[in-house]
């Protein structure tokens, strides 16, 4: 009888990477959901927005590439860049801005770089740092939380999707009237006016330990980090070391001058930090492999995230934190690489 | 009395290897039943050889029938006539013996009366002679080894068949644990040791109790047992030295420069054969599993059996097989054919039906996941050594140890991108050895 051949192995689980992007966008629904409720619609008009534009400038490289379009259409791995910058955007953004950071990052960071498993920098983290550059005024416009004692006006789906469009609101509504400035972003202007953070914390965008809202949110991103965990798509080093990297950084901060410098549960649940230790950091492709590698590299980012909020003028520091590091990683992997069995 | 010597006899789980579906359940409990006579037997010696018969002789089972140039001599496995001898270009004798049905036994094989009052150098010409090579798949012979081997510490039995589907060293604890330690015993004793220990898997605690029961009727204290994790590849020889001792053979070295001598069970039981029974090496135990086949079980097979017979013993094919694998589904080779004959590595044939075996999945780029690198038992970088194997870059694969890969499909097994790493490994170690530098 005559049998195929092939090469060994002959059996493997399936748990390809199609399947682990589809548990990525799965494990952010949660947090998606909590940001909706408490920020508006716009997430979701800005998730349309940029999973269009990704998935439309994935099809235009992958073309220009020569590569197989339907595989690396369907891996997922442009919706979940996709997804993690519209995560990061502020709700209330004209549609040109989302499509540029969008485009900018599927067809310049990681096409240009090879596609696939080849890019250097985070892709969305790369669209978002590109957008604070070329709109920082736009950047900036968030909303306040819906929150039941919090004076806010609320904009309706249709209003948002107008200003989506157009980049006006109606005109009965004023800018400065819907918008509000992050917590992080009330904490680095009332620092600036030489207030006390005694001062500052009284502000009603501030909760129990960190933003409104935010706080259930970053509550909602642990849930889906946590079931990555359990599910083996992300382990456990990258989130723990960027975790503590943010808590010891803020902690010695704050040790040294409370009256300064936010509590470390603040930053722990300020801006993009769990998002980043689940869901950005974590990024395979452009983060370190080895397990001390991955250590390293998340505590960097936590520790980068800290001083960038602490000394420079960006609304947030993960993306930029997260960039460095991606150029680190490399060197970083270089020093950690396992001994190998039966040498030294 | 020597020095004293400990071993760690429940290693906790490695942090490396992957837990494969075993499909042992098939045939773990299938007593080992006797493959029928095959009616021509092809043997071949693994190394460069000289034949002892020509066309046309006689001879009797377990008649030498070839001596290889390290001294280990193949027999005849059944009694006929020698239809062919030839020799390949690498020196290999290649012998084919037709069946005269009778299964007359070679005057030589008597037993030892007492082979723990020979010397051990004498033991060592006997494993030689009667043709004991490592029946995990080395196909070393033990005679050498034991030469070989400076200073034996202590000797290890590797029971701990970690591939999925294999379970020929378990049947072989479970109802033969006693020739397992008698030949323990003698290796030791060849070995020149005071010290030995048993190693099985977490997931075969009958076989755990049968040797159990047999070390304490052999009353010989100086065997140990050891359990260790069902994790594969926990059977592979340097991961078990490692698990059980802490000690790292040396990369290029053998288990003999860390003072352990290896050996699989069913070469213990071999050797035990050999001095206790007066048998050399004719037969061994193989399974024969997979979707594929009507009635899976462990089967005694004398060496040179077609594997078209084997597999007829096994009720024959059911379906139809998408692969015929010699060994199992991590390590194993999948035939062109079932005219292969079985030799002294043939530890398990599996009938694959296309649901035993992984869906063709069109490969991905790497991306740099790390799921190889946390799984590969040798610690090494797999997806770096992929992109050096592929560029084809010298100097990158020394720097990164490709010599350490143990080919053990780790890798691959865990690979979300479905990239072939284990085959581009085997391919970068052909194409250094063909190179020379
Ligand atoms: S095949 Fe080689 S590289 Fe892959 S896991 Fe096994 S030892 Fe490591
Ligand atoms: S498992 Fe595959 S995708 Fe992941 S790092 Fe290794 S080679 Fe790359």
């Amino acid at each position: 009888m005559k049998f195929t051949r092939s090469s060994g192995p002959y059996w493997r689980p399936v748990q390809d990477v199609p399947a682990m992007m589809r548990h990525v966008l799965y494990a952010l629904a949660p947090a998606a959901a909590a940001h909706s409720f408490f920020f508006g619609p716009g997430l979701w008009i800005n998730l349309c927005v940029a999973g269009i534009t990704a998935l439309a400038t994935e099809a235009i490289a992958l073309r220009l590439r020569g590569a197989p379009l339907q595989l690396h259409l369907s891996d997922g791995s442009a919706l979940v860049s996709a997804a993690l910058l519209a995560l990061c955007l502020p709700p209330l953004l004209p549609w040109w801005v989302t499509a540029t950071g969008t485009a900018f990052a599927i067809g310049v960071v990681k096409h240009l770089y090879g596609g696939l498993g080849l890019n250097l920098f985070n892709p969305a983290m790369a669209g978002y740092a590109l957008l604070l550059l070329v709109f920082p005024a736009h950047m900036t416009n968030w909303l306040p939380p819906h929150v039941d004692d919090l004076d806010y006006q609320a904009l309706s789906l249709w209003q948002t999707l107008q200003f989506t469009a157009t980049g006006n609101l109606p005109a009965t509504l004023g800018l400065d009237a819907v918008t509000g400035a992050t917590p992080l972003d009330v904490l680095r202007t009332e620092l600036g006016r030489m207030r006390t953070l005694t001062e500052i914390a009284a502000d009603p965008v501030f909760g129990d330990f960190g933003g409104r809202g935010w706080e259930w949110v970053g509550n909602f991103v642990t849930l889906g980090g946590l079931w990555l965990l359990y599910r083996g798509i992300i382990r456990w080093q990258i989130p723990a070391g960027m975790l503590a990297g943010v808590l010891a950084g803020s902690l010695l901060l704050y040790l040294a001058d409370p009256q300064t410098h936010a509590s470390p549960l603040f930053h722990l649940y300020a801006g993009g930090t769990l998002l980043g230790a689940f869901f950005i950091a974590t990024d395979p492709v452009s983060a370190c492999v080895t397990d001390r590698g991955r250590l390293i590299y998340g505590a960097g980012c936590g520790l980068v995230t800290v001083a960038i909020r602490s000394w420079a003028a960006f609304p947030d520091g993960v993306a930029f934190a997260v960039l460095l590091m991606n150029v680190l990683a490399p060197l970083i992997d270089r020093y950690c690489r396992p001994r190998v069995y039966g040498t030294g | 009395m020597a020095d004293a010597w400990t071993f760690n006899a429940r290693p906790p789980r490695p942090p490396w290897g992957v837990h494969v579906p075993s499909h042992k359940a098939a045939t773990r409990a299938m007593s080992i039943r006797q493959a029928p006579l095959p009616p021509v037997a092809h043997l071949s010696t693994p190394t460069a050889a000289v034949a002892l018969v020509s066309a046309g002789d006689c001879v009797k089972s377990g008649q030498p029938v070839a001596r290889g140039s390290d001294g280990c001599a193949l027999h005849a496995t059944i009694s006929g006539t020698i239809a062919a001898v030839s020799t390949s270009a690498g020196g290999q004798v290649d012998v084919a013996i037709d069946s005269d049905g009778r299964d007359e036994w070679h005057d030589s094989c008597v037993p030892c009366k007492a082979p723990l009052a020979l010397p051990p150098r004498e033991l060592r010409r006997r494993l030689l002679d009667g043709g004991i090579v490592g029946l995990g798949g080395a196909l070393f012979p033990s005679g050498l080894k034991l030469d070989s081997a400076p200073r034996v510490r202590a000797l290890i039995i590797n029971g701990a068949e970690c591939e999925p589907w294999i379970t020929c060293d378990e049947i072989l604890l479970r109802e033969r644990a006693t020739q397992v330690v008698e030949g323990a015993r003698i290796l030791m004793h060849a070995a020149g040791t005071v010290h030995a220990v048993i190693a099985v898997e977490t997931d075969m605690p009958e076989a755990r109790i049968a040797l159990h029961d047999a070390l304490a009727t052999s009353g010989d204290d100086r065997i140990g047992l050891a359990v260790v994790s069902a994790k594969y590849p926990a059977g592979g020889e340097r991961q078990l030295i490692e698990m059980l001792t802490g000690a790292e053979v040396p990369l290029g070295g053998l288990p003999g420069d860390v003072g352990y001598l290896c050996q699989n069970a069913g070469t213990a039981a071999a050797a035990a054969d050999l001095l206790l029974l007066g048998r050399p090496l004719v037969s061994r135990i193989v399974t024969v599993t997979g979707g594929g086949v009507a009635e899976p079980g462990n089967f005694e097979v004398r060496l040179g059996t077609p594997l078209a017979m084997l597999v007829a013993a096994a009720g024959g094919y059911k379906g139809v097989p998408a692969r015929l694998i010699v060994g199992g589904p991590m390590m194993g080779v999948a035939q062109p054919d079932d005219a292969a004959a079985v030799t002294a590595a043939t530890n398990c044939v599996v009938a694959a039906l296309a649901d035993d075996i992984a869906p063709a999945a069109p490969e991905m780029p790497c991306i740099r996941c790390g799921d190889c690198v946390q799984a590969c038992p040798a610690r090494l970088l797999p997806h770096e050594l992929l992109a050096a194997s592929r560029q084809g870059h010298a100097d990158a694969l020394r720097d990164l140890h490709l010599d350490a890969c143990i080919e053990c499909g780790c890798c691959d097994y865990v690979c979300p991108s479905m990239i072939p790493l284990t085959a581009a490994f085997a391919a970068a170690k052909a194409a250094r050895r063909s190179r020379p530098s």
